[in-house]
């Protein structure tokens, strides 16, 4: 069993749902990046996505951009962040880390190269934002190879023909995106979240998680009613921004902003469910 | 060019590409975030089904007849040529297109596929300016809301154009991140097309992007190569034996090159911004320095760092000012159909002159790129051969840069 599936599997034991920040390797700091994952884990992360900053993110908004520029002023690499990772699991074995980023810094260390390096650092899995499966083959092959899971996105946009042949080539876990644009932006629509996970749930038995658009508890509770993992990064990377000198501060935020989600997906209160009119 | 050059393999059709997953060769295809995938794919559906329509393709030409000025008239560059005593030298005038560039060709063919598509939004991503304002002026024309993305540098190097947007009623967005140019500014379309995809067109402006972006582009530029040899043909009764455009994205040199890829003869040299010098990494070079990578949606020849990063861009020519290039030229570069070639910003000034002053045409930056290129290939031709440069643009949006260059205050 993978890291990831044997994390969900504990969680579905204990009826929890899986709380998934984000942050990108190198920001503020690439020497402040390991402690800042074990904060994470110490407030409530199940897994963790780390970023690989990219000159040119053009799927992200500009708070995660932003953080791409910080990290890169420090020339935070691909190979930097492999290395943060072996650091982080000198100390934690047990929480799953999942690298998500652009196509090129991988290219440029060769796909096979990455894979080896990245099954050697005890990363999990890998979740590349412009490489839809058309493009992976190659890719696909390689990390299933080395026992990495592969993570695809799935958007409110995705076709239901197109949902079911992401759902064949994901492992690990699926990642709806839950709404149109960019990381950081917008509100969420719940009861739309709701239908499009259960459609995704038709195809695949793997955890759906949701990002995109989780702010404060309030949504990330909400978002836990209906999927399997809460993925939450722009807020977050907000305090990193905020705080960008104040190490201390920037820590204690980040902390208690994740631990108030995990607290509120726990054991908050839930709104009554409001009938789906429509049906 | 001598003339004893080795010929290019005869019988090898060019014109075949892109295969239906939008590749040329390993270039190009649709790197892009999933949200992206279903709206390329209306696109193509869309780009498929109109041009085969007789209608549409007929809407397209009057276009380009009664609002764009064509055909553009191919000049023979009588002076020049003597001066150069080599081949004879003829300029594809897209100089005196309406809104001064190549660039309308394409936005004239985009608006129509936006209109018939529903779109009531245009946005566009702009480097010099010229695409925006060509952007715009569709969008006046069509009444529909126009978004421009334009580096922050650019838009203090080319402010005249965002003024000309601002006139049209275009909404001119400044990009800070990054290097705050072009690439950045199609980053930033990039993401507005995600968040409004629903009512949103995005026009870019050259054969780069995600497919079919590369091919739609292209056709909608091929007119300027289908005119070029009609109008040789009729003033000098052959094919040229050489075309020279310059390469920033690189639609006005495929528009040029692609009638002209299967006629075996015919050379051709693709001019790449070689800034203060390809060796010092201050250029806009990919395909003669870079690397494949993926950058905008396509993989193609990439200028970036030892850890993948896409590095800054010099040139003088903001619409040369490009860390990538069309996919398709990245394939022509890798089978060996068309020569990629450089020229310096120094160069590129001393043609932007003589043109002015030999034949009385100000060329835009990017355009004297290739006029500096076609005055070195010139002197190791003869008379009886001729080139044709692709005048892609009007030099009056960059008399402010030569001025500043130039120490003169105007
Ligand atoms: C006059 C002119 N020529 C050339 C270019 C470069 O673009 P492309 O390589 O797509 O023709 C531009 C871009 O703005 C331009 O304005």
């Amino acid at each position: 069993m993978s890291r990831i599936q044997e994390r969900f599997a504990a969680l579905a034991r204990d009826g929890r749902k899986a709380l998934v920040p984000y942050i990108t390797a190198g920001d503020p700091h690439p020497g402040q990046t390991v402690a800042l994952m074990h904060d994470l884990v110490g407030a409530g992360a199940d897994i963790i996505e780390l970023g690989v900053p990219f000159s040119d993110p053009m799927a992200d908004g500009p708070v995660i951009q932003a953080a791409c520029e910080r990290a890169l002023v420090h020339n935070t690499s691909l190979q930097d962040v492999l290395g943060m990772v072996s650091e982080f699991r000198q100390r934690d074995q047990q929480t799953p880390v999942v690298l998500m980023g652009y196509q090129n810094p991988i290219e440029v260390m060769g796909t096979s190269q990455f894979a080896l390096q990245a099954r050697q650092s005890q990363v999990d899995g890998v979740l590349t934002v412009d490489l839809p499966f058309e493009q992976a083959g190659e890719a696909l092959d390689i990390y299933q190879r080395h026992s990495l899971d592969t993570i695809f996105l799935i958007a409110p946009t995705t076709s239901p023909a197109r949902i079911k042949k992401i759902c064949e080539k994901s492992s690990g876990l699926i990642y709806y995106v839950s709404l149109r644009g960019v990381t950081g932006a917008g509100h969420l629509d719940v009861s739309e979240v709701k239908s499009r996970v259960n459609e995704i749930k038709q195809h695949s038995v793997l955890p759906v998680g949701v990002g995109f658009g989780v702010k404060d508890a309030e949504s990330a509770r909400d978002i836990a009613s209906v999927a399997d993992a809460v993925i939450v990064g722009s807020a977050l990377i907000r305090q990193i921004a905020a705080h960008v000198t104040h190490h201390e501060t920037l820590r204690k935020n980040i902390m208690a902003l994740l631990a108030g989600m995990r607290k509120a997906m726990d054991n908050g209160p839930r709104k009554p469910e409001v009938p789906d009119m429509r049906a | 060019m001598a003339r004893n050059a080795p010929d290019i393999p005869l019988q090898k059709i060019y014109t075949q590409l892109p295969d239906g997953n939008g590749m040329f060769g390993e270039f190009g295809g649709r790197y892009v975030a999933e949200t992206l995938i279903e709206p390329l794919d209306q696109l193509e559906e869309a780009y498929r089904q109109f041009k085969n329509d007789p209608e549409f393709l007929a809407e397209f030409e009057a276009d380009l007849k009664h609002y764009v000025g064509r055909p553009s008239p191919l000049y023979y560059a009588q002076r020049l040529s003597r001066k150069h005593a080599g081949a004879q030298i003829y300029l594809k005038r897209e100089d005196l297109n309406h809104t001064g560039a190549h660039k309308i060709n394409n936005t004239v063919g985009q608006a129509l596929l936006a209109k018939r598509m529903g779109k009531t939004r245009i946005i566009a991503e702009t480097g010099a300016g010229q695409h925006g304002v060509a952007s715009a002026t569709v969008a006046a024309r069509l009444g529909l809301e126009c978004v421009v993305y334009m580096g922050e540098e650019d838009m203090r190097r080319q402010a005249p154009n965002v003024y000309r947007m601002r006139l049209l009623g275009a909404e001119v967005v400044p990009v800070r991140s990054g290097s705050r140019t072009l690439k950045d500014a199609l980053n930033e379309a990039l993401r507005d097309w995600v968040t409004h995809v629903d009512s949103t067109f995005y026009i870019i402006g050259t054969v780069a992007g995600p497919h079919p972006y590369p091919t739609l582009v292209r056709d909608f530029q091929t007119v300027i190569g289908r005119e070029a040899k009609n109008q040789l043909h009729e003033l000098a009764g052959c094919l040229p034996d050489a075309l020279v455009a310059c390469v920033g994205g690189g639609s006005n040199a495929i528009g040029l090159f692609h009638p002209f890829l299967d006629d075996a003869h015919v050379r051709m040299y693709g001019i790449e911004a070689g800034g203060l010098g390809v060796e010092t990494h201050k250029h806009s070079a990919p395909l003669n320095t870079g690397k494949p990578g993926v950058l905008h949606g396509n993989r193609t020849y990439l200028m970036e760092d030892e850890n993948g990063q896409i590095t800054e861009t010099h040139s003088i020519s903001a619409g040369l000012d490009y860390p990538g290039v069309g996919p398709e030229h990245a394939w022509l570069k890798d089978v060996g159909r068309v020569c990629y070639e450089s020229v310096t910003d120094e160069q590129a000034l001393t043609a932007f002159h003589e043109v002015t002053r030999v034949e009385g045409i100000i060329p835009a930056l990017e355009s004297s790129h290739a006029i500096a290129y076609a005055l070195q290939l010139t002197a190791k031709m003869s008379p009886e051969q001729t080139i044709i440069v692709n005048l892609s643009g009007r030099g009056d949006k960059d008399i402010d840069t030569v001025a500043e260059i130039e120490g003169i205050e105007l």
